[in-house]
């Protein structure tokens, strides 16, 4: 069992927790997932990590109340527990010193963004971090992930906060104003990294994303997370979840990630959630 | 010359009609009179060509012979003694190539059968649960510790003669729930999963400690097991899916077996929405490939409620791999089989959901390195048909987390772990078998190896100072 030490709500629909799991915490770095599942009945849904603390043996997430299994989550409390909880799963972050980094996070996609953040920053880069959402409400981690970077901007879609406008527009200004930008990195919803993923390959910049699809198991056995990645199939579990942005192919991806809607309603609706 | 019944006594089963609205297991097992009867026909030769037939060598006149008696404790011993998953064995051995395909009684006369020696196992095993399983008394403890990865009949085997020999066993799982490929793999018609966990419970009372949610390779690694036990075995099985690799295979409705089995059976899909995961079945579904796997993901999609259920195989219906008797229950179910005929695409509509397959026929050509004639596509025979699930179980290949991240382990040509015959690596101290050692085989082949891995350890460890 995996004991929830900490919670916070970090918006109406968004919520962190921070669990206890000391062999998880002992190899997460940037960039992996864990996979829970909260009770017997359970599905095993993969989320992010969005910080880790080896000393105290915790893994912090941050997720969205999306489907039954998350809304169930997001109704836990402290001193609750978890059945399961693996990982750390897939491929790390590739951190070196790249030189100067956009770092580019769209509402709960700023929540794995963080450590990637704080790492690129320890490697020596400058670091550029835009963060972008729908309005003021769902903004998050931008004190944490203010003082990892060297600039930060903000944007939403309905101009409450920052800049109006997309993660996108943002980028467009920095590399219109000449910023000489070495790497991308882009998570989010999945339309936000295709649209930075075609915004930066025009300027043949290096981008790379961070790919949430549907799993079972996590370990390369199912094949569910399957994603087209420069016209060859890829597991996001395995050789992911990070991968060339100028590669993938979103359109397969967002059609892979509707595949259980109705079901996922129907969830809901038997549990009231 | 003995005078002996020349065919087995049958086992009832469920209807076909009523099981594929129901997940239940589909054959009742015998009932002790039957059984008594059926171990009659046993001629007890003194050569034990059936014992020879069994890859972990139970004496099988022996227990035979028991229940012949009536003794079926003692029976029940016997198979334990070799058997720590005799529940599963029973249901799931190809026996007609093992214990039975060896049978004296077969080579009476051409249309003999062998003793059912697979009922006869599946009865007693199921008459011990029942009863409540005795554990024997283990040896002293040797004070030597030794990690089993992964939970599969491999894993079981090798942890359970382990521990009955003393050493101090502790399995790492990668998942919630123990058993590999009999949880998550075989589905519950066939291996209930009840039994599955008691004879996990069996392995546990055996002194057998086993942890979930360690993904070796991620959570720890083989060199830091390394570091606290004193040998290792690792059983990760045959985990990573074989793809068509033809256009639209990612599109929505197509699945590899191994998803769409996990989703029913290890994550009970057939329960949603009591259970949360869901599985998505349409009215016409195509399982490509014809093993066992396949006959499992065609006979599971009637059960979901698919009207029409195919098997796709590209080769004709002498070649296909999967037992007579899996092939015989989904014919019997309804299951349709179209052989000679491959896939060239998958097409989909405007929202890229699964509506057709292109397919192409086949024709046999010269015997290929398998032995069995190679399929050779025909010209312009390509047609279409509507399907709405594609179910793709044309193999597994050796899951590569741990090979790929153990320091120096010789790996070969297909991704498997080399070990000799007894189960051993290049590395000392480190033991592998079952289908990461041989590629996707049987889950009584896994035993095997695992039994004999277990019994190379105990040499190891008893050389080890």
């Amino acid at each position: 069992m995996y004991e929830i030490l900490e919670k916070k709500v970090m918006s109406e629909t968004v919520k962190l927790m921070k669990i206890k799991a000391p062999l998880v915490a002992k190899k997460a770095v940037a960039g992996q997932f864990i996979i829970l599942r909260i009770d017997e009945k359970g599905e095993r849904i993969p989320l992010t990590i969005a910080d880790y603390d080896r000393k105290e043996g915790t893994i912090t997430v941050i997720f969205m109340e999306v489907g039954k299994t998350t809304k169930q989550l997001g109704t836990l409390k402290v001193g609750d527990s978890l059945l399961n909880f693996a990982g750390p799963l897939g491929q790390p972050s590739e951190i070196e010193k790249y030189g100067t980094v956009v770092c580019s996070g769209g509402g709960v996609g700023i929540a794995p963004l963080f450590p990637i953040v704080r790492e690129l920053k320890q490697a020596g880069n400058y670091v550029i971090s835009i963060l972008g959402a729908r309005n003021e409400k769902l903004l998050m981690l931008e004190k944490e992930i203010d003082e990892v970077s060297d600039e930060l901007h903000i944007c939403t879609d309905d101009g409450s906060k920052g800049q109006k406008g997309f993660v996108s527009d943002v980028l467009q200004k920095l590399i219109d104003d000449g910023k000489k930008i070495d790497i991308v990195w882009a998570i989010g919803p999945v339309i936000m990294m295709k649209v930075v993923a075609n915004l930066t390959k025009k300027y043949d910049i290096k981008t790379i994303v961070n790919l949430n699809p549907i799993m079972v198991d996590g370990t390369g056995m199912c094949g569910g997370c399957r994603v087209l990645v420069g016209g060859e199939t890829k597991f996001a579990c395995v050789d992911g979840p990070e991968f060339d942005g100028h590669l993938v192919d979103y359109d397969n991806l967002m059609l892979r990630n509707r595949r259980f809607l109705c079901q996922e309603e129907e969830a809901c609706e038997c549990t009231g959630a | 010359m003995v005078k002996v019944e020349t065919t087995k006594h049958k086992m009832p089963e469920q209807d076909p009609k009523k099981r594929i609205k129901n997940f239940n297991e589909v054959p009742y097992g015998y009932d002790k009179e039957t059984a008594i009867e059926e171990a009659k026909r046993c001629l007890q030769c003194k050569k034990k060509p059936c014992t020879e037939g069994c890859p972990v060598e139970i004496d099988i006149p022996e227990f035979i012979a028991c229940i012949a008696n009536g003794e079926f404790d003692k029976a029940a011993e016997i198979i334990k003694a070799k058997s720590n998953l005799p529940a599963v064995c029973g249901r799931v051995c190809p026996y007609e190539n093992q214990c039975e395909g060896m049978c004296t009684v077969k080579k009476i006369s051409l249309y003999a059968e062998p003793v059912a020696i697979g009922r006869l196992e599946r009865f007693i095993a199921d008459y011990e649960r029942n009863k409540g399983v005795k554990i024997p008394k283990k040896s002293k403890s040797t004070g030597k510790k030794v990690a089993v990865i992964g939970s599969g009949p491999a894993g079981l085997t090798c942890a359970g003669d382990l521990a009955k020999m003393g050493h101090s066993v502790t399995i790492f799982e990668a998942l919630h729930a123990p058993g590999g490929v009999l949880m998550y793999g075989i589905p519950e018609f066939r291996l209930p999963k009840e039994i599955v966990n008691s004879e996990v419970d069996y392995i546990k009372k055996l002194g057998v400690e086993i942890n979930y949610d360690v993904v070796v390779g991620k959570t720890i690694t083989v060199d830091e097991l390394m570091e606290k036990y004193d040998a290792i075995f690792i059983g990760t099985g045959a985990g990573l899916p074989r793809w068509l690799r033809i256009p639209g295979e990612n599109l929505d409705g197509v699945y590899s077996a191994n998803e769409f089995l996990t989703r029913v059976n290890m994550m009970k899909a057939y329960k949603f929405p009591e259970y949360d995961t869901p599985v998505k079945i349409g009215k016409i579904v195509a399982t490509f490939g014809a093993g066992n796997v396949a006959m499992d993901c065609a006979r599971t999609a009637l059960r979901l409620g698919a009207e029409k259920s195919y098997i796709i195989y590209r080769r004709s219906e002498v070649e296909m791999p999967a037992r007579a008797e899996e092939i015989h229950h989904a014919k019997e179910e309804g299951v349709i089989f179209k052989f000679l005929t491959n896939p060239v695409r998958f097409i989909g509509d405007e929202k890229g959901i699964l509506k057709e397959a292109e397919f192409i026929k086949m024709r046999l050509g010269e015997p290929d390195e398998s032995g069995r004639r190679r399929p050779i596509p025909m010209e312009n025979s390509e047609f279409k048909m509507k399907i709405d699930t594609a179910l793709v179980a044309i193999g597994q290949s050796p899951n590569p987390l741990i090979p790929k991240t153990v320091k120096g382990l010789k790996i070969g040509k297909h991704g498997n772990i080399e070990t000799d015959e007894n189960g051993r690596t290049n590395i000392p101290g480190i033991f592998a078998g079952g289908d990461i050692a041989t590629g996707a085989a049987t889950v009584i082949l896994a035993m095997g190896a695992g039994k004999k891995a277990a019994k190379a350890i105990n040499k190891y460890l008893k050389l080890k100072k």
